[in-house]
């Protein structure tokens, strides 16, 4: 038994990668039943107003057209919590790229050319589809995403900053982004013998099961959503999104199987976006670099549909000890697409802004600027006073320096010169919170020596089948090779979505517990097992979702090279180097993935990546891949991700932190203080495209 | 279909296609047009429309979905395929321009000349390296770099390449020439370092 005991933390090869790399792996829409029909929407080009007219005519004249839905002959859907699913329902415009009809077709060709010759008229209304500077629409909601209070205060921050001697008051922003998934949205339904089967591209099927029986009027039994591979997400598959509505739709009016994967273009206004957000950060310190005031406001924008606001002020009530802190947010319901999850929501875009101001104030002070960190190291958490599970962001710094080659740098801005290039590097912290919900699991223990572990979790990517696999191998104390892992169908035992990097731990908590009883059962049992083996089941409801009496969060530190072309502006990164301090890291080789892949989709955000809303007309432009910037391969340079050593007893059994999202959260601060560094200039809006630092210079 | 065979079912096999359904009232090859080409060492036969992608082709006709669809418009490369043995984006190219041409997908590569048993080279390095997550974007990647590796060995330069070491033979592949030659294809993941480790695993 004890040979097995690390089958965590081991680089396992994840089990999917040979049907991935043979392109046997199937995705969403590469299911085709029998007799398969094609669905394309046709989307709202106003921002605001009433479908007038729909002419179907020479779209129902073409050849191979089956029928058009529209908001007169669509089904009729039950209410749901979520009204960017409320597709077909009604004539109004709520905002540019809304559905508002769709074609289906025997071939995909013709659905596509069908859905262009749609007619459509509307009745508009003006529109305000941009976030202004001070926008008089602008409220305080209830909450930020995650449940978070939109407005936190200790002490009297604004007189605290009035009255310290070193103050940095500044102005970050940053635009509009889109998650971009390879695989964009799509969905093949088959409504038969008053059954609907979903092949979904979700993070989390149980949720689109539970949506789509509400939504139908059916009984959950009778729905089955599989997700068995996912082309990634990145937050924007973690709820049901309308494009699996508008394939369920689709069969159950023509009776047939159906499918239907949104344009590339579709995507930006039909699945979510990271909202904008305007950052006003003011820090006051004393002349030592101890914080007295730390002031984090942010605005943003939602759509007209459903209000979502981005908590970027939250890791301000987290990250450093101050005297007295306000972190406040507001927004503005415009005309605009609704925004939602992208990788680390809140975290990415204010430890952005934070950490560039944290950056002006080492600046300020002439203090190096991961001492000015250390020196702000609080005993708990500073906004809800509780003790600290674990925190070592100061070890990962000084992890990360070392190994950066830290101690040898020269803050001069501005000075190293290699032609007409200009070089300088920066650093950043990083955090993201601890999230876990409920599970079940099932493991089985079949005769011929294989154990079978049953959760509904998905993988988008993480390798989710490999590391539950070795949770399983470990708690048994069995080889990780004897256990198969079935994951991505409704038909398995109930599990969250994988999102809010808590996926692992709460499939692994549950998987965990199913196979502590097992051994339990196995070790109780005489005699050979029985033909279909032994079961044991587990629900971590009411353990995993206990409050924790400790705030949970993982830290990390972001270290960052950068060149710029003082003839054309250009930034390239040279290095990128992450530490990260997440608790037992469960796959060392996935994990890296993870942790990389983070940091280079920061690198985007710092460098090339902004989302556009048009002022005519309300629509996102450039919103395809040749208009929105994902980082390339050229773009991206030598990445490291290291981890420390941490231990921390009150998390889960596996003593586990999310990893898929902190890898984002530091990385364009660390490049834009880089860029600081080399040039001399603060740029506080993002991306750091040539356009603007060429201009800067 | 008249076999169950896909066009993966080995050399040697033809398979015939069903015609696909025709407007019965538009005359016939006014929309639509056989093509005949090679897919994976298979002949396949086809009536395809004739704005049917190559892409489409694949995925929704011949079951062949290895070829993925991440933008349909030329600019992320996950539907990268060899055609004649030069690396194409299947979404760009219409089906009925291929007639007499040889195709391989991502299902073939592991039947190239260069298979190392059951897997391509780079397959296997791909595993090796975890140089994915997703696997939406692999299969371009996959068939990409073989034919990137046939570029630089006929000697085709890259806008990183020195002017000035410019010879006849084969391009020295750099980390920046794989960086540059693998830029169409684009990874929402952030494979791109570990791609770039296994490309170099074939190279050397």
């Amino acid at each position: 038994m004890a040979s097995h005991a690390n089958a965590l933390g081991a680089p396992t090869e994840r089990r999917e990668g040979r049907a991935k790399v043979t392109g046997e792996a199937l995705y969403a829409t590469e299911y085709t039943p029998p007799g398969c029909l094609y669905a394309w929407p046709v989307t709202a080009t106003v921002a605001r107003g009433r479908i007038a007219s729909l002419d179907l005519d020479a779209a129902l004249a073409l050849p191979d057209v089956v029928d058009v839905l529209t908001p007169e002959s669509a089904p009729r859907l039950a209410a749901s919590d979520d009204a960017t699913l409320a597709v077909l329902q009604d004539a109004k415009v709520p905002h540019h790229g809304w559905p508002i009809a769709v074609v289906i077709a025997e071939t995909i060709e013709a659905a596509r050319a069908a859905a262009e010759a749609v007619r459509v008229t509307y009745d508009t209304e003006p529109h305000e589809s941009v976030l202004g500077d001070d926008p008089a629409a602008a409220y305080r909601p209830e909450e930020a995403n995650g449940g978070h209070p939109a407005e936190r205060r200790r002490g009297e921050p604004e007189a605290a900053f009035a009255a310290a001697p070193v103050r940095v008051d500044v102005r970050y922003r940053v635009p509009p982004l889109h998650n971009h998934p390879m695989e964009p949205h799509g969905a093949t339904a088959n409504w038969h013998d008053g059954r609907l089967t979903v092949y979904d591209s979700s993070q989390g099927s149980d949720t689109v099961r539970s949506v789509l029986a509400e939504l139908f009027g059916l009984p959950e039994e009778q729905v089955t959503v599989i997700s068995e591979h996912v082309g990634g997400g990145f937050g924007s598959k973690g709820t049901p999104r309308p494009h699996v509505v508008l394939a369920a739709m689709a069969s159950v009016h023509t009776g047939r199987p159906v499918k239907l994967t949104l344009s590339r273009r579709q995507l930006t206004e039909l699945v979510g976006h990271r909202a904008p957000t305007d950052h006003r950060l003011r820090l006051g310190s004393d002349d030592e670099g101890t914080l007295a005031s730390v002031i984090h406001e942010v605005t943003t924008h939602t759509s007209r549909v459903k209000e979502f606001v981005e908590q970027a002020a939250v890791p301000a009530r987290v990250m450093y000890g101050s005297a007295t802190s306000l972190t406040d947010h507001k927004v503005a319901a415009l005309d605009v697409p609704t925004p939602s999850w992208m990788r680390a929501p809140g975290e990415a875009p204010g430890m952005y802004a934070l950490e560039s101001a944290v950056d002006e104030l080492a600046y300020a002070l002439d203090i190096d600027p991961i001492e000015l960190r250390a020196r702000n190291e609080p005993g708990q958490e500073p906004d809800s006073g509780l003790p600290f599970s674990s925190r070592h962001l100061v070890e990962c710094l000084r992890e990360g320096a070392r190994r950066f080659g830290w101690a040898d740098r020269d803050a001069r801005p501005g000075i190293r010169r290699e032609g007409a290039w200009l070089t300088g590097t920066g650093v950043a912290s990083a955090t993201y919170p601890v999230l876990v919900s409920p599970s079940r699991a099932t493991v089985t223990a079949h005769p011929d020596g294989l154990h079978v572990v049953r959760v509904n979790a998905t993988d988008i990517g993480t390798g989710a089948r490999t590391v539950l696999a070795q949770v399983a191998a470990e708690a048994l104390g069995v080889d990780v090779e004897s256990v198969r892992t079935e994951i991505g169908s409704t038909g398995l035992p109930r599990a969250p979505l994988a999102g809010g990097s808590s996926g692992t731990a709460s499939w692994g908590w549950a998987v965990h517990d199913a196979s502590r009883a097992l051994a339990g059962q196995l070790q109780r049992h005489t005699g050979p097992l029985p033909p279909d083996g032994l079961t044991a089941a587990a629900d971590t409801k009411g353990s995993a979702d206990q409050k924790s009496p400790y705030a949970r969060h993982a830290f990390g530190a972001h270290f960052a090279e950068v060149a710029v072309d003082t003839d054309t502006g250009e930034v390239r990164v040279r290095r990128l180097l992450g530490v990260y301090a997440v608790g037992r890291v469960l796959n060392a080789r996935t994990a890296t993935s993870q942790f990389i892949g983070g940091m280079v989709m920061g690198l985007g955000m710092a460098l090339t990546e902004r989302g556009t809303v048009d002022p005519a007309s309300g629509a996102f432009i450039g919103s395809d891949l040749a208009g929105y910037h994902v980082p390339a391969h050229a773009d991206v340079p030598a990445i490291e991700a290291h981890w420390i050593d941490e231990r921390d007893e009150h998390l889960n059994p596996m003593g586990s932190k999310g990893i898929g999202e902190i890898g984002i959260v530091g990385t364009a601060a660390a490049i834009g203080n880089a860029v600081h560094h080399a040039t001399g200039v603060r740029f506080r809006e993002l991306p750091l495209t040539p356009d603007r630092v060429h201009g800067g210079l | 279909m008249e076999s169950n065979k896909g066009p993966h079912g080995g050399p040697g096999t033809t398979i015939r296609y069903a015609p696909w359904p025709r407007p019965a009232d538009s005359p016939p090859g006014a929309t639509g047009s056989p093509v005949t080409l090679r897919v994976n060492d298979a002949p396949v036969e086809a009536e395809v429309d004739h704005r049917t992608t190559l892409l489409d082709l694949l995925r929704e006709r011949l079951a062949l979905t290895g070829s993925k669809k991440g933008c349909d418009h030329g600019q992320c490369g996950a539907c990268t395929v060899l055609v004649d043995g030069r690396r194409v984006n299947s979404c760009l190219v219409l089906a009925v321009a291929l007639d007499g041409c040889d195709v391989v997908t991502v299902e073939g590569l592991a039947r190239t000349e260069d298979a190392d048993g059951d897997l391509h080279p780079l397959q296997r390095a791909f595993l090796e390296r975890d140089a994915f997550q997703c696997g939406y974007c692999t299969p371009g990647q996959l068939c990409s770099a073989v034919g990137m590796l046939a570029e630089a060995q006929s000697g085709q330069p890259s806008v990183v390449t020195d002017p000035d070491l410019a010879t006849d033979g084969p391009v020295p592949l750099t980390d920046d020439e794989i960086r540059e030659r693998m830029s169409g294809n684009l990874c929402r993941c952030g494979a791109y370092p570990h791609i770039l480790e296994a490309v170099q695993d074939v190279v050397s």
